[in-house]
């Protein structure tokens, strides 16, 4: 093995390095290559310098949280067999438009340096970067071995990079492209797949708008005899759903394009028989512009599903309940608030096993509320789903008591995302804040990792967060807390946060510089419309030389004010290709 | 991001300022945003305590949603998925009747579809959740008995009706807004006048 003899050869003694460790090398690499989660192998590769090495060398994922935090370079020379990378890139909030444009993470700086040092590299997973079509047409021209791309909430590229990809990666298994800011210039894309290319297993391009040819995609799926995901766009119809189908039983990941199409009933019992022959889907997702009246076809192949996304369906509550009454096995569903507390209230009777709930809001504008969720809803589900415990949901009401009574019905949350989407909103019927609905979730819900808190709160909610909440890892605030205190209680009382993300609050540089110690512990702070100045961030800056304090300034802003502030531990330097509206001190 | 005047400050310079005009009047949208983070929790509960439930004074209007100021990232919902709807709203079925629903005493106005209502009862009972109050059972001699609500509309005539008089889809056709009476002056219209 190439990999043994030049560690053999790096280490000082080898015979020494045998002598001294209580097991060989080779038997210690190959436990270690067993283990597959990040954080594990991060543990081992603190044990001693044996198990580092041993580590580095039979790691072949890598995940990098922060593209920032770490050069190529660094990963490259640390971890040599490297054959996947996960990198994530822009702060969160710049999926809300709150960071600028050309903020950075682009991937290709990282792209030159994997094609000279792992040149079989396989799969890559971006999330937040920056891509251009020439970075997509260089990665599949210069890596034979690629075979998977999964690029979330990306930016900087078009369709026709895909067509680069879909030319020239020959042993491609997966191509997933969700939720991008894509330039989407047709669906020729499509098209670009040889007709000699089978490999495919999974093909995800729900969120592309533009029509694709679809006697291309039936031969594709046709066949791609080991697909077992395939997500289509709106433009597919019901009857060409079904000859889709007919092509790929095997199918575990549905995403069914639009669900509206007029059918005759010979077509609607084509259709239904297309689903019934689907006996392993697990996981369904668009139902675009969706009729109530053809969601029966699918019935057959409800079974086995753990996950349904209906968050682009726009479902009546009655209409859901009919659906959910074949559901038996729900673990996850995403859904839209039309289908309102009436909805909920069929989840919470149908859906015994759920374990994640998530509600998004259709009209997020309030521009013309027909249709919402309120406190009942919540109530409702936490009644009937009591293993629930990762809960997305946005509404314009809540109330203390509703959430108290959520998170005794289900203390075992650990992803608490509460949206009261009218900011500084109290309590409803008491008009207090809603402090003490979120002290009940920390107080109660001990195994809390993520929070995102909302509606109107004064520092006591940071004073129960900080006393509570032991397990916390990501906080998300805004338009929350009165002073100060509140932040420092967060910073002094969470051990284990990694990600603070604060937008719209009265926390200024005392706040900032009481976390001085904090940040090297954690992943990023980010603070946005807050009280900080430049003077604050520089002090910030000048104590903690390992972190990057990026200063992002607003145009026709005071002089001194620091309006967005983002704040990362890195082994890296300050990085040099930022923006210049992007200040690093 | 505009700063807020007064910001972390406990004197609210701005609401002792003397000028012409009704308080509350002015800047309510643009401020409104930054009021409610000024806001205390103190002052909201001993408004609470004045004005009890919903009946919310002048005053506590400039805590109201800035439903047509729009801030930036917010709520937080990824673009992607904003965009999605957006370019729903020419749905094939024809566009929706939207009316403004007011209701006395209450600081600001809600806005909803008739078409999604199937008849009279759906739509009380879609009312009744919106302002949390029920509506009374009606009657032709007597309207809306059992409850100090009446519901009403003014029609293309600019008349004021009493909702149910007249058959459904003439209603939705000739609705303007709605509004929701309260106390005496509800019991007036029922009186068969």
């Amino acid at each position: 093995m190439d990999s043994e003899w030049k560690r053999f050869r790096d280490s000082p003694n080898s015979e020494e390095l045998t002598r001294r460790s209580s097991f060989p090398d080779e038997v210690l690499e190959r436990v270690l290559s067993l283990l597959n989660s990040h954080k594990d192998r991060s543990s081992v590769s603190l044990v001693c310098k044996d198990w580092y090495n041993a580590e580095r060398w039979s790691r072949t994922h890598v995940f990098i949280g922060n593209c920032y935090s770490v050069s190529p370079e660094i990963v490259a020379r640390r971890f040599p067999n490297i054959r996947s990378v996960t990198l994530k890139g822009k702060p969160r909030f710049s999926d809300f438009n709150l960071v600028p444009e050309n903020w950075g993470a682009d991937i290709h700086a990282w792209l030159v340096v994997f094609v000279v040092k792992y040149p079989f590299l396989e799969e890559l997973r971006l999330k937040r970067m920056v891509i251009s079509d020439e970075s997509l047409e260089f990665l599949s021209v210069s890596f034979p071995n690629f075979k998977s791309l999964s690029l979330l909430s990306c930016d900087g590229f078009s369709t026709n990079g895909l067509a680069a990809i879909a030319t020239h990666c020959k042993n491609l298994t997966e191509l997933d492209i969700q939720e991008n800011g894509i330039d989407d210039r047709g669906g020729s894309w499509l098209s670009c797949f040889p007709e000699s290319f089978t490999s495919l297993e999974v093909l995800n391009f729900a969120n592309l708008a533009s029509d694709v040819n679809f006697d291309v995609l039936e031969r594709l799926v046709s066949r791609c005899k080991s697909l077992r995901v395939l997500k289509v766009n709106q433009s597919i119809s019901l009857e060409q759903l079904q000859r889709l189908l007919a092509h790929a039983p095997q199918l575990t990941e549905l995403g069914t394009g639009s669900f509206s199409q007029q059918l005759t009933s010979h077509q609607d019992e084509e259709l239904k028989t297309a689903f019934s022959n689907c006996k392993n889907i697990h996981t369904l997702s668009g139902l675009w512009d969706v009729k109530a009246i053809y969601l029966p076809t699918l019935y057959p192949a409800c079974a086995n599903l753990t996950f349904l996304n209906l968050s682009y369906a726009a479902l009546q509550g009655g209409e859901l309940a009919k659906l959910l009454v074949h559901c038996p096995q729900l673990r996850r569903l995403w859904v839209l608030d039309t289908v309102e507390d009436k909805g909920l209230e069929a989840v919470g009777l149908n859906c015994p096993l759920l374990e994640e709930l998530r509600v998004f809001p259709i009209d997020p504008y309030g521009e013309e509320i027909a249709h919402e969720v309120t406190e009942a809803g919540f109530i409702a589900v936490s009644n009937g789903c009591r293993r629930l415990h990762y809960v997305l949901y946005f509404c314009r009401q809540m109330t203390n008591a509703a959430v108290e009574t959520v998170v005794r019905n289900c203390p075992n949350f650990t992803h608490f995302r509460l949206c009261i989407m009218i900011p500084g909103r109290p309590d409803y019927t008491t008009n207090e804040p809603m402090d003490e609905a979120f002290g009940a979730v920390v107080k109660t819900c001990t195994k809390l990792q993520r929070l995102s808190v909302s509606g109107l709160l004064t520092d006591l909610t940071f004073e129960y967060i900080g006393k509570y909440a032991k397990n916390l890892e990501t906080l998300s605030v805004a338009f929350a807390g009165s002073s100060d205190w509140g932040m420092q209680c967060v910073l002094e009382g969470c051990p284990k946060l990694r990600k603070l993300e604060i937008r719209d609050c009265p926390f200024g540089n005392k706040a900032l510089l009481s976390g001085l110690e904090k940040y090297e512990s954690m992943r990023s702070l980010w603070m946005s419309a807050c009280n900080l100045t430049l003077n604050g961030c520089r002090a910030l800056a000048r104590e903690m030389p390992r972190l990057n304090v990026e200063v992002m300034k607003e145009d026709g802003s005071d002089e001194s004010h620091a309006d967005k502030v983002y704040v990362y531990r890195t082994v890296a330097g300050p990085r040099r290709d930022a923006p210049p509206s992007v200040l690093t001190l | 991001m505009e700063k807020a005047l007064g910001y972390g400050n406990d004197l609210n310079l701005k609401a002792t300022e003397l000028r012409l005009g009704l308080p509350g009047t002015d800047e309510v949208e643009e401020q409104a945003v930054s009021n409610v983070r000024n806001k205390r929790p103190m002052p909201e509960a001993s408004m609470a305590e004045e004005c009890g439930g919903n009946g919310k004074s002048d005053a506590e209007h400039e805590t109201a949603p800035p439903a047509k100021t729009q801030i930036v990232g917010w709520p937080p919902i990824r673009s992607y998925r904003k965009n999605s709807f957006q370019a729903k709203k020419g749905e094939p079925e024809g566009p929706g009747i939207y009316v403004k629903v007011s209701m006395d005493g209450a600081p600001y106005l809600r806005k909803i579809d008739l078409k999604v209502y199937q008849g009279y009862p759906d739509l009380l009972k879609a009312l009744e959740n919106m302002f949390k109050l029920t509506i009374g059972v009606y009657s032709e001699r007597e309207g809306y008995k059992g409850s100090e609500y009446a519901p009403t509309y003014e029609d293309k005539d600019g008349d004021w009706m009493l909702v149910g008089d007249v058959p459904w889809e003439m209603f939705t056709s000739s609705c303007k807004r709605l509004r929701i009476m309260k106390g005496s002056e509800a019991r007036g219209l029922g009186c068969g006048v």
